[in-house]
């Protein structure tokens, strides 16, 4: 389980975080919305390290993060990035067998590429892409590739940065279907920010919206359009009027 | 009253530089912290290995050899002046080994090797790249910067090596051709008084010059600001502040060396 309690963080003048309080439960998939440059990527970051909040607490299974080994705690997760964040210098199989080319979780190399083709295969692409260079690949491509390294060392918990920012609608149900599969298949926590709501009721099970700095509403992706929130409903229906003010 | 504001302007860029110095000796001092620490990246150092040494051999070769001619034809022209054209080959010699050898050879791998560390880096960080690594359990300080500056410091002192030899080649080439040496008295001069410390003075500067082409280029990779301008930025201030550091460390150095 991730908890979150009263995670604060600005950058100079600018409060991103200002009191962020929220629970995922183990095995269970939280998807955080909210609009551009409403922190949701600083939280993610945050859960993972990248960023350091400047108050508050963030816990794994009870224990803060930040404290303990560190590789420990980074082998328990998998991350897609929003625009793949795949090594331009390295083949497709040696992207996604990165962590098991290295580190604890080293494998000899033949294994390791048999593992990247496995799970290459599970998100859709051939073998034949393994020995391809990353800019060789179209943006759906990337992301799966992208997928499949997250995946690739099974991780108890995985993230998902707008797993279908700059997609075709065809190419982003075919992400989320596969998001939703994997989540389910290997049992893990997810948490994926998005603004795209289709994304949000393939892959959710519970929602969580980022306003001002706080959890504006959460709770099961069914009570969504029932909650009679008016931050969330303009927001999952892209209302111009509301009380999110709308720069013209 | 009217210079406070331009004395403003120029103390807040002097705490600015004063800042950026402090902040590169601390990266600096984490690198080499790095060293002593495991896992140390075999591929991504003999990668960096030929990036920076191998393929920078071309550049410093062609920049020394037509350094060498050009230093040979002053030194005829300036040792005219008072009938003393024969120290041609020796001051080449010792010109090239200890001065323009290792200051050419650094400034030419910092225009080529600066820049595009700190690009590739800070292109790295804007994509993500960089907190991909992190995720992944790796340490973008032992995974891009250690390797690099290791490559660097052990690839200069190789290339400025080089760098002599072809320098005085390049002396010997205008002096036998141009100014009508005799071959076999030029290259006995050239040996005569060249001593060994002149030699490994040069290899030492180009040490020195290696560790701050490479550091100064993940600095600003890893510091780089977002978008393409501010991996632009990051590119342009690493030659800027890699060269600049070359001058400086190359005085304090020879001052080391050299004084009295």
């Amino acid at each position: 389980m991730i908890k979150l309690t009263n995670v604060h963080k600005s950058f100079g003048p600018k409060k991103v975080l200002q009191g962020v309080n929220l629970t995922i439960p183990k095995g269970s998939s939280m998807v955080i919305i909210g609009g551009s440059g409403t922190g949701k990527s600083v939280l993610l970051k945050s859960v993972l390290g990248l960023v350091s909040p400047d108050s508050g607490s963030i816990t794994l299974d009870d224990q803060e993060v930040g404290t303990g080994d560190r590789d420990a705690f980074l082998a328990r997760f998998g991350m897609l990035f929003q625009g793949g964040a795949l090594f331009d210098s390295l083949p497709v199989w040696q992207n996604v067998a990165f962590r098991l080319m290295r580190g604890a979780l080293k494998r000899p190399k033949a294994e390791a590429r048999e593992i990247a083709i496995e799970k290459l295969r599970r998100v859709g692409l051939k073998p034949d892409v393994a020995d391809l260079f990353p800019s060789e690949l179209s943006g759906g491509m990337q992301k799966r590739v992208g997928l499949a390294r997250a995946i690739a060392a099974e991780p108890e918990i995985i993230f998902f940065d707008e797993p279908t920012t700059g997609l075709d609608p065809i190419m982003s149900g075919v992400i989320n279907d596969l998001i939703r599969e994997i989540v389910v298949e290997m049992g893990a926590t997810a948490m994926t920010i998005t603004h795209d709501m289709t994304s949000v009721r393939a892959i959710a099970d519970e929602v969580a919206m980022l306003h001002d700095g706080v959890i504006q509403w959460t709770g099961p992706v069914a009570q969504m359009d029932t909650s009679g929130d008016p931050y969330l409903e303009q927001f999952i229906h892209g209302r111009a009027e509301g009380p999110i003010e709308a720069v013209r | 009253m009217i210079l406070i504001r331009p004395l403003g302007a120029l103390g807040a860029q002097i705490l600015s530089m004063l800042t950026m110095i402090g902040q590169l000796a601390l990266f600096a001092l984490e690198t080499l912290s790095h060293l002593f620490r495991p896992p140390f990246y075999g591929r991504e150092f003999a990668q960096a290995l030929v990036q920076i040494g191998w393929l920078s051999l071309p550049v410093v070769g062609m920049t020394t050899l037509f350094t060498g001619g050009a230093l040979a034809l002053q030194i005829y022209a300036g040792g005219a002046r008072f009938s003393a054209e024969a120290v041609v080959p020796s001051i080449v010699a010792i010109g090239m080994v200890r001065e323009l050898g290792p200051v050419l050879g650094g400034l030419m791998v910092a225009a080529r090797v600066a820049s595009s560390i700190a690009a590739e880096i800070g292109t790295m960080k804007v994509t993500e790249q960089i907190d991909a690594l992190v995720t992944l359990s790796t340490h973008p300080m032992k995974y891009l910067t250690l390797p690099r500056v290791l490559a660097a410091t052990l690839a200069v002192p190789c290339l400025v090596a080089v760098g002599d030899v072809i320098g005085i080649m390049g002396g010997y080439l205008v002096g036998v051709s141009r100014l009508d040496f005799n071959a076999a008295a030029y290259l006995k001069n050239t040996v005569d008084f060249l001593e060994v410390f002149d030699v490994t003075s040069g290899l030492i500067k180009g040490a020195v010059f290696g560790f701050i082409v490479a550091t100064v280029g993940c600095f600003y990779g890893m510091n780089s600001g977002r978008g393409a301008q501010g991996v632009g930025a990051a590119t342009k201030s690493a030659v800027v502040a890699a060269s600049v550091l070359i001058f400086a460390a190359n005085y304090i150095l020879t001052e080391l060396f050299f004084s009295a």
